[in-house]
């Protein structure tokens, strides 16, 4: 199988988020980043296990600057092949599966896999894009694929349960939890990452469609009203007469 | 071309609760730019007439069984055709499972600027702009959309459903027939309860349950509010409960009315999933439990011991009620 995965780098899970002073971006100083977890440990890893059962490549395409290359290694040295980097600041969604379906579209890939959502913008944008540029199938929040001669059997989570889809061909699919079990590089794979290719392209130029008015923090929470463990008749009243919930 | 088109979703037949909120939005923005709120019904749906009481103009139905199996390619021609035909720039899908897979290729089919998951809507002079969560919730924006064509998912219960339409006739349109590329073999999904991303209740338990036997009463007092149940990380990990209740940052994102955490003790990536709540309970018997900061009441005790006590108070809350 010929499988591409689309990696994005996010701030780590527990960073604490600010923005600049006008308050129109993330301000990323002082925060270590990552690969964003849904794209690692769910859809990178279960493109590696499909390439080890049934032979063939996994490459790698992120949208960003230099400062993403230490992802793009980890990424080879989990077990992708190649890597591809475009260029260029990932300004939204409608870019970044811009410059994914362009380098896609005369390549021919078996499966295109991603993360749900990033954990920064929480977008879960960009797979349906893409699958709608390459003209391909879409199957989000897969927890569980599996591929035999050329047909992919799918579970994907949906309200209050699972569905279980089956799709012919090539495909795109959005990773949720349970589709791989996430994997620490080994010194092996960390060595053999230096000298797999990574190729620089230049983006090409999309429209922006949407623009950032500002960014803000949620209002503080006003202390929690402890309740006496002997009066839950209290916290019904509270409940009911203050919160107005039930 | 200020008419705005909303996608009206439906399980099983029966239009989602989600589906009358996102109602109320598209004809919140049609009022704002002046124009009607169109909502496409598609495949077999009952009462598809009940849309504009909560605010369709107009309501259309595509009434082809194709429809009846999800394909988000198929779903998403439907939408844009829909929309060119009726005139249609803005598109409002719900922030479902199905209306994620959708809302990217209307972006891109309508060369669209798009918001996921939003909350609200602003008006002002320089026209209308969307909130969302972002950083999982750590954070909130505000986003202006650039193009002429416009594509939101809207996150379930932002926004109350209103009656503020009428009573509107069912018209049929003509669409191209689906092709189902993928295809729908099983669908397994929980009868009786509304799903959690609906759900206005959610009474939810972790670890401190000590093990699935103990479930029980945690069901009892989420039968005693009408709530649905969730539960954390560890515990749809070891098994105790299904993979689907499992709220947090890498399970489900819920913001209901009411949450009650029970046994939890509020780890950063459990929040992510439940802060936008806008009620929160923790019962703990941990004072220094991290949830405690984030909640609104808090009980510190054995939850074995409150568990059944909130519960008959809320059942006699009930009782005098009726």
């Amino acid at each position: 199988m010929k499988i591409l995965v689309c990696i994005s780098r996010t701030p780590e899970t527990t960073a604490k988020i600010s923005f600049s002073a006008d308050g129109k971006s993330f301000d990323g100083s002082g925060v270590s980043f990552i690969m964003n977890p849904y794209d690692e440990w769910y859809a990178l890893v279960r493109a590696v296990e499909l390439k080890e059962k049934h032979g063939g490549t996994v490459t790698v395409i992120h949208v960003g600057t230099a400062e993403s290359d230490t992802v793009i290694r980890k990424a080879l040295a989990i077990g992708a092949d190649d890597a591809v980097r475009i260029d260029a600041e990932a300004r939204d969604a409608f870019f970044v599966a811009n410059q994914i379906g362009h380098f896609a579209k005369d390549q021919a890939f078996d499966a295109i896999l991603l993360g749900k959502e990033t954990i920064d913008y929480n977008g879960n944008e960009v797979g349906a894009m893409v699958a709608e540029l390459l003209d391909l199938p879409y199957i989000s929040y897969a927890s569980s694929l599996q591929v035999d001669d050329g047909t992919a059997t799918i579970k994907r989570d949906i309200e209050g349960g699972v569905e279980v889809v089956k799709v012919s061909g090539a495909f795109v699919l959005s990773a949720a939890k349970g589709l791989a079990e996430q994997r620490i590089p080994n010194m092996r794979g960390i060595m053999m990452a230096k000298r797999k290719p990574l190729q620089v392209l230049d983006p090409i130029d999309v429209d922006q469609q949407v623009t950032v008015e500002g960014f803000s923090l949620p209002d503080e929470k006003s202390a929690v009203k402890m309740v006496d463990p002997e009066n839950m008749d209290e916290l019904v009243r509270l409940l009911h007469e203050e919160a107005k919930v039930i | 071309m200020n008419d705005v088109l909303i996608f009206a979703e439906s399980q099983n037949g029966v239009l989602k609760k989600t589906t009358f909120e996102v109602v109320t939005f598209g004809r919140k923005i049609a009022d704002a730019v002046g124009g009607q709120c169109h909502a496409l019904v598609l495949g077999t749906v009952n009462n598809p007439g009940d849309l504009g009481k909560y605010g369709a103009h107009a309501i259309h139905h595509a009434d082809n069984k194709g429809y009846d199996s999800f394909d988000g390619r198929d779903f998403s021609a439907a939408l844009s055709i829909a929309a060119e035909k009726l005139g249609a720039s803005t598109i409002v899908v719900p922030h479902s499972a199905n209306g994620r897979t959708i809302l990217g290729r209307l972006a891109i089919r309508l060369n669209a600027g798009s918001v996921s998951g939003a909350n609200g809507i602003k008006t002002a002079d320089s026209g209308l702009s969307f909130t969302k969560g972002v950083f999982s919730g750590k954070a909130k924006a505000s986003l202006q959309l650039l193009s002429e064509k416009k594509v939101i998912s809207l996150m379930g219960n932002s926004i109350p459903v209103e009656e503020i339409g009428s009573n509107v006739k069912v018209q049929s349109i003509e669409l191209p027939a689906p092709q189902n590329r993928v295809l729908v073999v099983e669908k397994q999904t929980v009868e009786g309860t509304v799903p959690l991303p609906e759900a206005e209740l959610v009474v939810s338990a972790g670890r401190g349950m000590k093990g699935p036997e103990n479930w029980n009463i945690i069901e009892e007092l989420a039968n005693s509010l009408g709530a649905t149940t969730a539960c954390s990380r560890p515990v749809a990990d070891t098994g105790w409960r299904p993979h689907h209740e499992h709220v947090g940052q890498t399970g489900v994102a819920i913001r209901p009315n009411l949450y009650i955490a029970i046994g939890i003790s509020g780890a950063i990536q459990h929040l992510a999933g439940v802060n936008n709540s806008k009620v929160m309970v923790v019962i703990n018997k941990d004072p220094e439990a991290p949830f405690f900061k984030a909640a609104d009441y808090g009980v510190c005790a054995d939850l074995f011991d409150v568990v059944p006590r909130l519960t008959e108070a809320i059942n006699k809350f009930r009782a005098a009620q009726n």
